[in-house]
């Protein structure tokens, strides 16, 4: 970073700095003259808004934690005075409520971005796997934050999830007594999830740090997944996509402003408005809607694998489900290895895109899955087989659709470069 | 593209719609709330006689913890009802400089006094049934409004095929239809100074407007803002736009 060749700039006093710490020739290249892909969709502003949405939860989390207290007896209480008695507290809590939904739909377009445009491909391997990191530390802060106001839900919600971790053979109990900090979920649980919620977006942080760093060593992916070939091909990233980044966030923010203003507790559950009780299970146990997808897999396993004709269970149905959900994400950190055919995006791979698209149905369907009490049932059959249904689509979309593909798909042919693609399509367009 | 675009906004109403719920209980009857919509406010008159109802009978049984008097200016009242209200309560304070606790008149910064002690005399005054606090009661229910007016007004005889124990009442609207509370409204069990009629239906309709009001007292002045910074958001996005479409033009 020293070395390079430093900008000039007007401002003595920014030049004056900027010759003892090249910072503002840092910005300068990383953000002002960087070489950007021309033909960015609106898809390419996600990856901006996800950033903007992890400030936005640090800034609203941090004043709601100096309101907060990390108390059983008190938690639920003082979430309630951060409602009623705080200036603007209401507005606070709204935001960073709905905001953990919103950064997730954010998150969730990206990735999906991302795995159309092949953007996981060569040489952005590590870029794309830092990513599934940062996906990783998103859901484990925000299903320990949704402990913190200790309602209903919060208890049961983690009490369901660290169970899990019991799965895990030999050392699974113990691991649930440190996550517990004791024998049961109480005062010790709720104290280390707070310290761990305030910890882990500053890790976020510190991931989002190194992924950027990762983008800007190879250069971001374009809709037609082809590399650049040089200036004619890309434009400055500032004030190019710097303005366009700001139009999309501010469409962006209209929707979550709906939410926060209008129907702020639609995307949660009225559970937990009810005090945390040890003595009284609510009747569904559901998480946040952003988990559903995963905890349909977890619920859709519920058989043992043993050696067949005897009593031997090898693989439990509590630890292979445990299993299944956590393979689920285990499976994007070998994305780029699973699927090795050279053309990146799908605009150019018919079958792939075929495929994908249908993954896509089949998440959110999982997610309606998930989201339906376990013993549920649609025409006649356990709502459980859909769900196994559709976790058999996952792991098969990925382990062989792709591999498959990857050999199998022809594939379009690849325009020269995206300067000559841009000018045809505005050829056409006049 | 246009295609892939649709997808995501398909995807995007798929996640945010509630999900269905199955459940045992029948769906309440839908009511135009002063309150509903973007709009929505609160009708003062109601509010004030909701708490009326509150006070004069819920409060009996059910606490409300997480409100102080001093919300009620929010209503409607003024600093001398308040006070007089508040004066109408005793509460144990201290302890005094002798080490006493003593008794005292309540406040405006005094919280509503629960009427029992703590949850096992509350449940052992109700056979066994612990009514629950009532400031979040709307906001803890799926379609709360219209479930707490569906309880206060869905009283029933049993279907002949259902034998009640005693201390357990019929009600259309709760999950697995039976209820430790009994009936707690009848008409004409409240006077109304400002002549609304005095039916079951009535009191119903008024003390869930209160009950909303104390779930969320910051639902008129969340709207309000929302509609400036929707406003300002707007704004912002088709000045950006512009913007945007200005700077791009030379671009391709
Ligand atoms: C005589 C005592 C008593 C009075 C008076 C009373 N309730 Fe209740 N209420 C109860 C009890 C006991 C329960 C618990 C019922 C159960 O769990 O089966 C209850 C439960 C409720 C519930 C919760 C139902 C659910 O979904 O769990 C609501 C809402 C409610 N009461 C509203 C009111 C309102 C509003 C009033 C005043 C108009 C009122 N109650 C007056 C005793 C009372
Ligand atoms: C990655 C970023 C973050 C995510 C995804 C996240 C997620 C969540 C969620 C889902 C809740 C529960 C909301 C509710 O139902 O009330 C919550 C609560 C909370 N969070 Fe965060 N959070 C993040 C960052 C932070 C930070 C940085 C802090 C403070 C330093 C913080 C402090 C709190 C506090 C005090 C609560 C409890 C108050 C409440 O429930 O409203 N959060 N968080």
């Amino acid at each position: 970073m020293g070395s390079s060749e430093r900008a000039n700039f007007k401002n003595p006093v920014v030049s004056w700095v900027d010759e003892r710490l090249p910072i503002f020739t840092l910005m300068q290249k990383e953000y002002g003259v960087f070489p950007t892909p021309k033909n960015f969709n609106y898809f390419w502003n996600f990856g901006a808004i996800a950033m903007f949405m992890l400030v936005a939860m640090i800034v609203s989390g941090i004043v709601l934690a100096m309101h907060y207290t990390a108390n059983t007896h008190l938690a639920f209480d003082s979430v309630e005075r951060i409602m009623r008695d705080v200036n603007g507290g209401w507005l606070i809590r709204y935001i960073h409520m709905n905001g953990a939904s919103f950064f997730f739909v954010a998150v969730y377009i990206h990735i999906f971005r991302g795995m159309y445009y092949g953007s996981y491909k060569r040489p952005r391997e590590l870029l794309w796997i830092l990513g599934v990191v940062i996906f990783l530390l998103m859901m484990a802060t925000a299903f320990i934050g949704y402990v913190l106001p200790w309602g209903q839900m919060s208890l049961w919600g983690a009490t369901v999830i660290t169970n899990l971790f019991s799965a895990i053979p030999l050392v699974g109990q113990s691991i649930v007594t440190l996550l517990w900090g004791g024998f049961s979920i109480d005062n010790p649980t709720l104290t280390r999830f707070f310290a761990l919620h305030y910890l882990l977006p500053f890790v976020i942080f510190a991931v989002v740090f190194l992924h950027v760093w990762a983008l800007h060593v190879t250069g971001s992916n374009n809709p037609l997944g082809i590399d650049t070939k040089g200036p004619q091909d890309t434009l400055p990233f500032h004030p190019y996509y710097t303005m366009k980044d700001t139009f999309g966030l501010a469409v962006f923010l209209i929707i979550y402003a709906v939410f926060i203003f209008y129907m702020p507790n639609a995307l949660g559950h009225p559970d937990n408005y009810i005090p945390a009780n040890p003595l009284v299970t609510p009747a569904h146990i559901v998480p946040e809607w952003y988990f559903l997808p995963f905890y349909a897999m977890l619920r859709a396993i519920t058989f043992d694998i043993g050696i067949p004709f005897t009593d031997v269970v090898i693989i439990d149905a509590k630890l292979l489900g445990v299993l299944t959900m956590f393979g689920s994400i285990a499976l994007l950190f070998v994305l780029p290895w699973l699927d090795s055919h050279p053309i990146r995006s799908a605009r150019f791979r018919p079958l792939f895109k075929l495929f994908l698209l249908a993954l896509v149905v089949d998440f959110v369907f999982l997610g309606y899955v998930g989201s339906q009490p376990a013993d549920a049932t649609f025409l006649g059959l356990s709502l459980s087989y859909f769900g196994l249904a559709g976790t058999v689509y996952y792991y098969g979309f990925f382990l062989v659709a792709l591999p498959w593909l990857s050999k199998n798909e022809k594939g379009r042919e690849l325009p020269a470069s995206i300067h000559e693609s841009v000018l045809n399509q505005s050829k056409d367009a006049h | 593209m246009r295609k892939i675009a649709l997808l995501s906004l398909a995807l995007l109403f798929c996640l945010a719609a509630p999900s269905a719920w199955s459940s045992e209980a029948v769906e309440p009857p839908q009511k135009d709330w002063s309150f509903d919509g973007p709009t929505g406010t609160f009708d003062r008159a109601a509010l004030q006689r909701g708490y009326k109802v509150y006070r004069e009978v819920c409060s009996a049984c059910h606490a409300m913890k997480h409100l102080a008097f001093r919300n009620l200016a929010d209503i409607g009242y003024d600093e001398g009802q308040i006070k007089a209200i508040a004066a109408e309560y005793t509460f144990v304070d201290g302890p005094n400089d002798e080490g006493d606790m003593y008794e005292r008149p309540g406040l405006p910064s005094d919280h509503f006094k629960s009427p029992f002690a703590n949850d096992n005399a509350a449940k052992a005054a109700n056979g066994g049934a612990l009514p629950p606090d009532l400031s979040l009661i709307i906001k803890a229910r799926h379609d709360g409004p219209n479930y707490v007016y569906g309880i206060l007004t869905g009283y029933e005889e049993p279907p002949a095929d259902k034998a009640l124990q005693p201390g357990q009442n019929w009600n259309k609207y709760m999950p697995g239809h039976v209820i430790a509370m009994a009936p707690p409204l009848s008409d004409d069990g409240i006077v109304y100074e400002d002549g609304s009629p005095q039916r079951i239906e009535q009191y119903a309709a008024d003390v869930v407007e209160f009950l909303t009001w104390a779930s969320e007292p910051s639902l008129e002045s969340r709207k309000r803002t929302g509609v400036k910074v929707l406003i300002f958001l707007m704004v912002m996005a088709g000045v950006m736009y512009a913007i945007k479409r200005k700077i791009w033009a030379g671009a391709h």
